[in-house]
């Protein structure tokens, strides 16, 4: 299995603050790949320093094969082209129409208006957007549709590469378990490799084929995401996996308690 | 650099504005007056002459705002020739309020690089003028007669300021006076009618003292001092133009008191054009000039005309504020220190008084049109570049990120990211800017550019009120449209919000 990712010796830095210190790994092509942690692990920024966001004080990182360079230099503008990115508030253009949000990309690359056209009504259908909603400005719309446009913003060019910090943090736990579902369905379908930055245990252990656990800067644990749950390689990791665990089972008790009454 | 580039274009542009504006083959000479009406009268007398001898064509600069602007534009080299006094050379030239003979001061003047030409006959002064009614029933005649009474009075700023002004009269002649107000003449005159006030300061040759049946008291301890007419011209201009000089020397001791308040009346009371009255005094000591040009009497609303002057005014101030305020704003926006810095420094210009800032530009641009639209571009600036500023700092900076990972390029991320998000504010800005250029533009005419300020100056030349409302109404109809205007493109710009 190739490598799609690959971080070697990488130290980043927020401002003057260090966030992550020698960080190596990893990252197989055509796979999900979970970045979990806690606030403050360096998982966001470990994510921004693939697309040049943010540039390592020391070591490297190579992308698909080619070192990231700074986001401005026009070599890394045509990688980033490469790469569909979703964000926790889907990082819309807020003066933008759902159509023109999506179809960015294709304006950018110059597309024709009846390709652009076909490419949209395909993906609107793939992530579940009505068609209703195209004049639509992202104000107007409710958390989950503007994370469907955001993602599909990010699928319009068929970027081998897609990013996501933090897609469904925003959401209420009704749409955000409507998505999990559609997104574990999409990218089993695409096969292509996805970078996924969460905080929450059972989105990354329902999504992902690896999981990286980042604790203030380091590899925690790296992995297969059954593995993390079966058999944490350390206390913390067995406490962060379970941290969600007790509320859970307060509800189910109280639940089946009811049903059972 | 873009930025550099466009100065460059504005310097060009400004270049060419000058430039059209001077095409002589034939030298010119530059007469300037006060706004007045006794200034215009004279300014055109003064002109015709010239053009009665065929040696210059003569550039009409008439009617700029205080003898202040009309020193700075003979500092410039922008002027050739003015009516003055020899009470205000005194006081504003040489700074010795103390002279008052004219043979000392004409030596003095000459002696800072001036020519005199005068006596012209007539002393302009300052007089107090009391409602006739009112002079009978307390027997006032001399200004003595204003002891003892706290006497309301309305005073020009003029007359509050000047040396030998209320101050020297009030501690001269041992006065209480009760409240006294500041106004201009064309309000002034209207207090004293309603009996608001008792008295007013009038200027002795001034027609409206009869026609508003005043009686001026005697200034029986000679307080106010003299201001005795005469013609002040640029070093060099009696050899440069021997017979413009000879021909202006047959006015010196013509001009009588009389004779100068009939030629002021026929301008302030009867309306008539300055050149006509002029051409018909000329004609009285047999002087014929070629041509009179312009029989419009005096007060008519030129509407196209003025509009046209005022909106191009608008328009090209605006115009350069946008060239310099939205690259000034961009680069500044970069960091939060440097926009603090610019935007406090755009704010001092602001913070100068308009009727300054106007007076400022008079030694770079001379007088005219230029001045006033540097010194309104300068007004326009701090609302222009605050509106970028706002624009772009309020912008979310994930969206810029966004922006670098669709792989956009700096040119594209302006153009479609931060332009249209900082539209709105962008748009505000302007709106606010093309306000307030709207109401300060009125105070282009001081200067000679132009415009409704025009009327509003004609109209407190002539005291009358009705006249200064023709210039101020359309003003501020224009004001109230731009705002409209710029109200409905920025509610379009942010339509998304």
């Amino acid at each position: 299995m190739s490598t799609a990712i690959a971080f070697s010796g990488v130290a980043l830095a927020y401002g003057p603050v260090p966030v992550i210190e020698d960080l190596s790994l990893e990252l197989a092509a055509g796979q999900t790949h979970c970045l979990l942690g806690p606030s403050g692990s360096g998982k966001s920024t470990l994510l921004r320093s693939i697309m040049g966001l943010s540039l390592p004080v020391r070591g490297e990182v190579t992308v698909l094969g080619r070192r990231v360079e700074p986001a401005g230099a026009a070599a890394q503008r045509e990688a980033n082209r490469a790469a569909g990115l979703v964000l926790q508030n889907g990082g819309l253009f807020p003066h933008l129409s759902v159509r023109d949000n999506v179809a960015l990309p294709a304006a950018l690359a110059g597309w024709s208006p009846d390709r652009t056209l076909q490419r949209l009504t395909e993906l609107e259908a793939l992530v579940g957007l009505a068609p209703e909603l195209r004049s639509r400005y992202p104000r107007a719309l409710s958390g989950g549709q503007r994370q469907r446009v955001a993602l599909a913003r990010a699928l319009f060019l068929d970027p081998p590469l897609l990013l996501l910090d933090e897609p469904l943090s925003g959401l209420d736990p009704q749409s955000r378990t409507e998505l999990q579902d559609e997104m574990k369905r999409l990218f089993g379908s695409l096969a292509r490799t996805v970078v996924l930055v969460t905080h929450d245990v059972p989105e990354a252990l329902f999504l992902a084929d690896t999981i990286t656990l980042l604790d203030r800067g380091r590899v925690a644990q790296h992995g297969p995401a059954e593995t993390l749950a079966r058999h944490p390689a350390s206390d913390w990791a067995r406490t962060f996996v379970r941290s969600a665990a007790p509320r859970w089972r307060q509800m189910l008790d109280l639940v089946d308690g009811e049903s059972e009454r | 650099m873009t930025g550099r580039r466009l100065l460059s274009w504005i310097a060009l542009g400004a270049a060419a504005a000058i430039g059209c504006r001077q095409e002589p083959a034939q030298p010119v000479i530059r007469v300037t007056s006060l706004r007045d009406v006794e200034g215009q009268v004279l300014g055109e007398l003064f002109a015709q002459l010239i053009e009665s001898t065929g040696e210059a064509r003569v550039e009409r600069r008439l009617g700029l705002g205080g003898s202040g602007v009309v020193f700075a534009a003979f500092h410039a080299g922008e002027v050739d020739l003015v009516p003055q006094y020899s009470g205000t050379l005194a006081e504003e030239l040489l700074r010795q309020p103390e002279l008052t003979d004219f043979a000392t001061i004409r030596r003095q003047v000459e002696a800072r690089g001036y020519e005199v030409l005068g006596p012209l006959g007539f002393n302009n002064t300052y007089g107090i003028g009391v409602k006739r009614e009112m002079a009978e029933r307390f027997g006032l005649r001399r200004i003595s007669d204003l002891r003892g009474r706290s006497w309301r009075g309305a005073v020009t700023p003029e007359f509050r300021e000047a040396v030998t002004g209320l101050g020297a009269m009030v501690s001269a002649y041992r006065l209480a006076l009760g409240d006294v107000r500041t106004m201009e003449h064309a309000l002034s005159y209207v207090a004293l009618a309603r009996g608001e006030v008792d008295f007013v300061d009038v200027y002795t040759t001034d027609a409206t003292i009869r026609a508003r049946d005043l009686i001026v008291l005697d200034d029986d301890l000679g307080v106010f001092v003299r201001y005795e007419g005469l013609v002040l011209a640029r070093s060099g201009f009696a050899r440069r133009y021997p017979r413009s000089w000879a021909a202006l020397g047959q006015l010196v001791g013509r001009l009588s008191d009389s004779t100068m308040t009939r030629l002021n009346g026929e301008f302030e009371i009867a309306r008539r054009s300055p050149s006509a009255i002029a051409a018909d005094f000329l004609a009285s000591i047999g002087v014929t000039p070629p041509t009179v040009q312009d029989e419009v009497a005096a007060g008519e609303p030129r509407w196209l005309r003025l509009t046209l002057e005022h909106l191009g005014l608008i328009a090209v101030s605006l115009a350069m504020a946008l060239v310099v305020g939205i690259p000034l704003g961009w680069w500044a926006s970069q960091r939060r220190a440097v926009a603090r810095t610019v935007l406090s420094l755009v704010g001092v210009i602001q913070t100068i008084p308009g009727i300054a800032l106007l007076c400022f530009f008079i030694p770079v641009f001379g007088v005219g049109w230029e001045p006033a639209v540097y010194a309104l571009a300068a007004y326009a600036l701090l609302p222009v570049v605050q509106g970028v500023v706002t624009g772009l700092t309020q912008i979310d900076a994930t969206l810029v990120d966004v922006a670098a990972v669709l792989g956009m390029t700096d040119r594209q991320r302006r153009r479609r990211v931060e332009l249209p998000l900082a539209a709105p504010a962008l748009i505000a800005g302007i709106r606010v800017a093309a306000v307030i250029n709207v109401g300060t533009a009125a105070l282009a005419a001081l200067v000679g550019a132009g415009g409704y300020g025009t009327l509003i100056v004609t109209g407190l030349a002539l005291n009358d009120w009705r006249v200064v409302m023709l210039g101020a109404l359309p003003s501020a109809a224009m004001a109230v449209l731009i705002h409209a205007l710029f109200a409905a493109l920025e509610s379009r710009a942010s339509r998304w919000r």
